[in-house]
């Protein structure tokens, strides 16, 4: 018997922030223009301390303007990319559930397209429709899971990925037929990207939103387990199963949507971080939950810094990097089942 | 609750008293349900009403072939479904009514065995039992991991409690399962078609089991099978359905009578009465042909 302690719990997430930590150091210091660690360590004292005018123009513009901003955002969107995919492979019981495989990413993405045709002016439109575009396709796909009142793991993700590759039609098609948009921007979007700026309005958006919905997540950590050795026996055990997944069901569609209109869709990060820390520290959803988050804010900021600096001064988009290391695991998870 | 309800902690070794008063815990009243595609269509299956009891330290058997009404009746006991008409009482609560919680600390329920999705170890599986217990994140506390220990212990399952679920054989699973159960600290335990993939050492391993944690812990026992030969060994009681009616209510030696069993199971049987006046049955090949 080894019962998840608090102590644990703590230790587990503090090793995970100190390399969150080391990675976002990393991540400042590469890139087309290298900085070294000393004057990294020099200029961020400088801002701590409140003097910023003795920042070097180059280095406020580099350190503060470009890399700053995108790892903060690539933290964000990874937490919530990787704590949405584990709560949907609770939920649904399937280890390979994940909101881009799910289709779901799709549908906040064509949500937060239609919303920036329907209302381009407002800030917040953007996420709200990705929120209702995540919603209505999770509710589709759980529905064309269904087989006899059960959820059928092939015909789920099979809905899944048909799903997914409906609304990219739709989204491909929306975007052909709109005039003077920028292409290549709308492609490395649809991949899933960081370098685009996103508003100050739409940052406190996500910020906010991204921790509650972590928050909200967590506080049924407990249920997911007990829901995760089937819903019946869960009930039996005393969860209250329909609030539960309600709960949850929302605030994973709230995750994926704040990420997709952050940075279009970056798929199996969803995937790949909650197996990853299964492998490591078991599948204890009070622990999966945090660690998957910090794990999945280190695996972004990894993965952006590899984009910005395997083809520099070129830059891939990060969900090609993820999608490069994500779809051989999903194929070798599929293949294996789950151990 | 009642003060005297405290006491039926799964390791409260006090209540063995040598002549043990049969308190009535589980009252099924002329219950009856109905299940139908939409609430307008005609009800694709009825269950009848149906009336029993269970007392503490009892065990009952509801029996039937396939689609009797089996699982539905045990729903109705479990309060997931609330009777359409008649009433299911535990110590006099409707357990339909209670809450998700409450209900969890008094019913345990053990179904047919769930696939595993991830590795969970047997220890770890059966402290999902002080889940009703406990609060918020549900950290399991020393008490918690006691009473785990000692369900584990009284289903003979101590040496298991660090292997994963997984790599367990059918019977050392459902001895997990049932050590969850015990966990639960409940006092009306039932179990769904629980000998179904155990080979025949097993299964009355688990039925000699169940009786005598109904002996210690003063459980009422609630067992749906269609194994006649296991009920008539080991039930207090049984309650015979068939397509969704109920027939017979007594004990084996009064239900099992060899005209109404053929009917009933549709296979020609022979009944004959065992040395400690418990009926046994045996099945005859049907002329030619092997009978299942």
């Amino acid at each position: 018997m080894r019962p998840l302690t608090v102590r644990r719990l703590l230790w587990t997430c503090g090793g995970l922030t100190v390399a969150l930590l080391a990675s976002v150091v990393l991540a400042l210091k590469l890139g087309a223009v290298p900085i070294s660690v000393t004057d990294l360590v020099v200029n961020l004292g400088r801002a701590a301390i409140g003097r910023t005018s003795q920042i070097p123009t180059e280095y406020r513009l580099i350190i503060f303007d470009l890399r700053l901003p995108r790892i903060l955002l690539g933290i964000l969107v990874g937490a919530a990319l990787s704590v949405s995919g584990a709560s949907f492979q609770a939920l649904l019981r399937n280890p390979l559930a994940d909101p881009f495989v799910l289709g779901v990413s799709s549908g906040a993405a064509l949500g937060s397209i239609l919303a920036m045709i329907i209302a381009p002016q407002l800030a917040f439109v953007m996420p709200l429709g990705a929120f209702l575009g995540a919603i209505a396709t999770i509710a589709a796909v759980y529905f064309l899971g269904r087989r006899e009142g059960e959820l059928d793991s092939t015909t789920l993700l099979l809905g899944g990925i048909i799903s997914a590759s409906f609304l990219s039609a739709i989204i491909m098609f929306l975007m052909t037929t709109l005039a003077g948009r920028d292409l290549r921007g709308m492609v490395f979007w649809l991949m899933g990207d960081l370098s685009t700026p996103v508003p100050v309005s739409l940052r406190w958006i996500l910020t906010v939103g991204v921790i509650a919905g972590i928050g909200a997540i967590y506080t049924t950590a407990a249920d997911l387990n007990l829901l995760l050795t089937g819903e019946r026996e869960a009930i039996h055990l005393g969860v209250d199963a329909t609030r539960v997944k309600l709960v949850v069901y929302i605030s994973a569609s709230l995750l994926t949507a704040l990420a997709v209109s952050a940075s279009g869709a970056i798929g199996y990060v969803g995937l790949l971080v909650p197996h990853a820390v299964r492998l490591l520290f078991g599948s204890d959803y009070r622990l999966l939950i945090p660690a998957s988050a910090l794990g999945g804010a280190i695996a972004i900021v990894l993965a952006d810094t590899l984009a910005r600096t395997v083809v520099a001064p070129t830059e891939l988009p990060v969900g090609a990097m993820t999608a490069m290391a994500g779809a051989p695991v999903f194929i070798y998870l599929l293949r294996r089942g789950m151990r | 609750m009642s003060a005297s309800n405290i006491s039926t902690h799964a390791f409260d070794g006090r209540m063995q008293s040598p002549k043990p008063v049969r308190n009535e815990r589980l009252n099924v009243e002329q219950a009856s349900y109905a299940y139908s595609a939409t609430a307008q269509s005609a009800p694709t299956f009825t269950l009848g009403a149906t009336s029993f009891q269970a007392h503490e330290r009892e065990l009952v058997a509801i029996l039937g072939p396939n689609a009797s009404g089996k699982s539905t009746l045990l729903q109705l006991i479990s309060g997931t479904i609330a009777p359409l008409s008649g009433r299911v009482e535990l110590d006099g609560e409707e357990t339909s009514r209670l809450d998700t919680r409450t209900r969890a600390q008094r019913i345990a329920m053990v179904h047919q065995e769930s696939p595993v999705v991830y590795p969970a170890l047997a220890g770890d599986f059966v402290l999902q039992g002080r889940y009703p217990y406990g609060r918020a994140l549900r950290f399991a506390t020393k008490q918690d991991i006691e009473i785990a220990r000692n369900a584990l212990a009284q289903v003979g399952a101590d040496h298991l409690a660090g292997r994963t679920i997984g790599e367990l054989s059918g019977g050392e699973k459902q001895r997990v399962i049932l050590a969850r159960a015990l966990a639960q600290q409940p006092r009306l335990i039932l179990l769904d078609e629980p000998t179904l993939h155990l080979d025949i050492g097993a299964q009355v391993d688990l039925l000699e089991r169940l009786r005598q944690l109904a002996q210690e812990n003063r459980y009422a026992v609630v067992v749906v099978t269609h194994e006649l030969a296991l009920a008539a060994e080991f039930a207090d009681r049984v309650v015979l359905l068939q397509h969704g009616r109920c027939l017979r209510v007594g004990t084996p030696a009064t239900v099992y009578q060899r005209e109404l069993l053929e009917q009933v199971f549709e296979a020609p049987l022979d009944v004959e009465t065992g040395p400690a006046g418990r009926p046994r049955v045996n099945l005859r090949a049907r002329r030619g042909e092997d009978a299942e």
